[in-house]
């Protein structure tokens, strides 16, 4: 499967990741490099096939609905200053 | 020689106290400021933390308290929190990032009193599989310092081949704690997925990431097991299963044990070295007492194929909170919130990263969900499957580890399905959630061999066993790289 320069720019603006316009042929090359080993995948008959997500036989587990968890704000956004104003996260402006 | 102990002498001596924590740490320190110039194992050392970890511990060994790690320099990977601590992942996106809490393998490694002596370096966000992705620059092998030591964990890995550390936690989703064991002569555990919390690891692949350890020998990991593994309310795939008394089991005899060996392992690809010391491993286990038996694995050539659409599909959805807004890298001057987003990860992350990321995004995108990812979990239940069904007729599985030994550095970083391949027996394991082990048999030229014992669901405590008898029988785990003596 042949990715080309497009389908690079499509992908990287879907996985919001900015690549530079000289470094997107290289991309190119080597996901296509990539794709088409994985298309090795396509030499199996896997229509009988039950799909498998995870490697454990289990469901998820449940607990009581009460609060457990101490939400210590100022600690946990110490990674992030100077964007913190009154608790809150800045970013650029979203609405006009 | 301190450094030349394996951890279960060095806990001995701790608690007959013929040496002291304190002694041990500055033994430790001292070595990683002489030789980590050259390996570049760690990206954080904490020299004072450490001595003062170490004094604690003394004072509760002198009271007659502490437990059977009590005292113990370790390392952890930097992909494990450490509160109050730099905690990178090898990338420049988490370069300033200081973990608010413990991941639960540091916490309960803390609480039986280890002194932890920094974090290792690693491949960025633990995608690949020679420690050269890292931003932190590449890791070298103290075997040979113009080769790869292995990745992901190659920081981990150096670090304990060259002695600047008795042990070290990993990680390992495709191979990361194995392979780079094998190529730097070491013992390498993967629990069975489930068997250890991976809460506060961040994250990679949710469905394969494992958290394990790099030692001198099984009895090593064996303690180190029985400290970090079982249930935890904060990880919902951690199981609640009870945890083998890990240690006590390493005596189960090697007599009566049923090995397969898959004809599929020893095809065109693998050095013939590493063929050569593997079967002289698997021939001890026949002496000892063990039947080997040919068995197959008809769906191994779908390993990596398949790791390659599952892995990168999962990353690209971990990877999405990595966004400049909450912690982590954010770009200079953004004028909208997506150009925030973009320059944010794509100045962030390393080219390694972006093509996973980029890889899982088309595989998971309409018109393609089908063809790749539904396939890939139909072929990842047909690699389970292969493997329940030999399990059936054998105990463990034995083949190589790797292809071959260490590599040199560059020699794979311009294709990356040549690096991928490197994986090729550690993969499908990881996709089926055994549990695998790698211990040294053995070298090719100057560089080291390893013996990849692959384990039931759960049955940690038979593959620990297997290697223990294998060293008591054979001395590759004892020998130093030359430099680092």
């Amino acid at each position: 499967m042949s990715l080309t320069p497009d389908d690079v720019k499509t992908i990287a603006r879907l996985a919001r990741l900015r690549i530079a316009e000289q470094d997107i042929p290289a991309y190119a090359q080597t996901l296509s490099s990539i794709m088409e080993f994985v298309a090795q995948l396509d030499k199996v008959d896997t229509v009988s096939v039950q799909p498998m997500a995870h490697p454990l036989d289990m469901t998820q587990r449940l607990r009581e609905d009460v609060v457990t968890e101490q939400v210590d704000r100022e600690r946990y956004q110490q990674n992030a200053p100077p964007q913190v104003e009154a608790g809150l996260y800045l970013v650029p402006k979203v609405v006009e | 020689m301190l450094h030349k102990k394996t951890l279960a002498e060095l806990a001995r001596d701790l608690k007959a106290r013929k040496v002291s924590s304190e002694e041990l740490t500055r033994t430790f320190l001292t070595r990683i400021e002489r030789h980590n110039p050259a390996l570049n194992a760690f990206i954080t050392v904490l020299a004072e933390p450490a001595l003062a970890e170490a004094r604690a511990a003394d004072k509760l060994l002198a009271a007659g308290k502490g437990g059977p790690l009590t005292g113990l320099p370790i390392v952890h990977k930097d992909i494990f929190c450490t509160e109050g601590v730099k905690t990178s992942c090898g990338s420049k996106m988490l370069d300033n990032f200081v973990a608010p809490y413990d991941a639960t393998v540091v916490e309960r490694l803390k609480q039986a009193g280890t002194v932890l002596l920094g974090k290792a370096n690693m491949d960025e966000f633990a995608m690949g599989s020679s420690n050269e992705t890292s931003f932190y620059g590449p890791v070298k092998n103290p075997w040979d310092l113009k080769c790869v030591p292995g990745g992901s964990s190659g920081g981990s890995a150096a670090a304990v081949a060259a002695r600047l550390a008795p042990a070290a936690t990993g990680t390992d989703t495709g191979g990361s704690i194995r392979q780079p064991a094998a190529l730097v002569g070491l013992t390498g555990i993967k629990p069975t997925y489930g068997r250890v919390s991976r809460y506060g690891i961040i994250a990679f692949a949710s469905s394969l990431d494992q958290a394990g350890v790099i030692t001198y020998t099984a009895e090593d990991a064996a303690m180190l097991m029985s400290a970090i593994s079982g249930f935890d309310p904060k990880d919902s795939t951690c199981l609640d299963k009870p945890v083998p008394d890990y240690v006590a089991a390493l005596e189960q005899p090697v007599k009566g044990l049923r090995i397969g060996v898959p004809k599929e392992f020893f095809v065109e690809g693998l050095d013939p070295r590493v063929a050569e010391a593997v079967q002289a491993a698997i021939a001890v286990y026949k002496k000892l007492g063990a039947e080997v038996k040919e068995i197959s694995l008809p769906n191994f050539w779908l390993s990596v194929p398949t790791y390659y659409v599952v892995a990168p599909a999962e990353c690209s959805a971990n990877l999405a909170r990595f966004d400049g807004v909450r912690f982590g890298y954010r770009c200079k001057d953004p004028v909208d919130l997506t150009d925030l987003y973009m320059r944010s990860r794509g100045e962030g992350f390393g080219a390694e990263v972006k093509r996973r990321i980029m890889t899982g995004t088309y595989v998971l995108s309409s018109g393609y969900y089908d063809a790749y990812y539904l396939k890939a979990q139909k072929t990842r239940a047909l690699i389970r499957q292969d493997f329940l069904e030999a399990f059936k007729s054998v105990d463990l599985i034995m083949g190589p580890t790797t292809p071959g030994p260490a590599f040199g550095l560059g020699e794979k970083t311009d294709d990356p399905v040549t690096m991928y391949l490197n994986d090729i027996y550690a993969n499908g394991v990881n996709l089926a959630g055994l549990p695998g082990l790698s211990i040294p048999a053995g070298f090719a030229g100057h560089l080291p061999v390893g013996l990849q014992i692959i384990g039931n669901y759960f049955d940690e405590a038979r593959m620990l066993a297997a290697g223990h008898q294998y060293q008591r029988e054979t001395d590759w785990h004892t020998r130093l790289p030359k430099n680092f003596e």
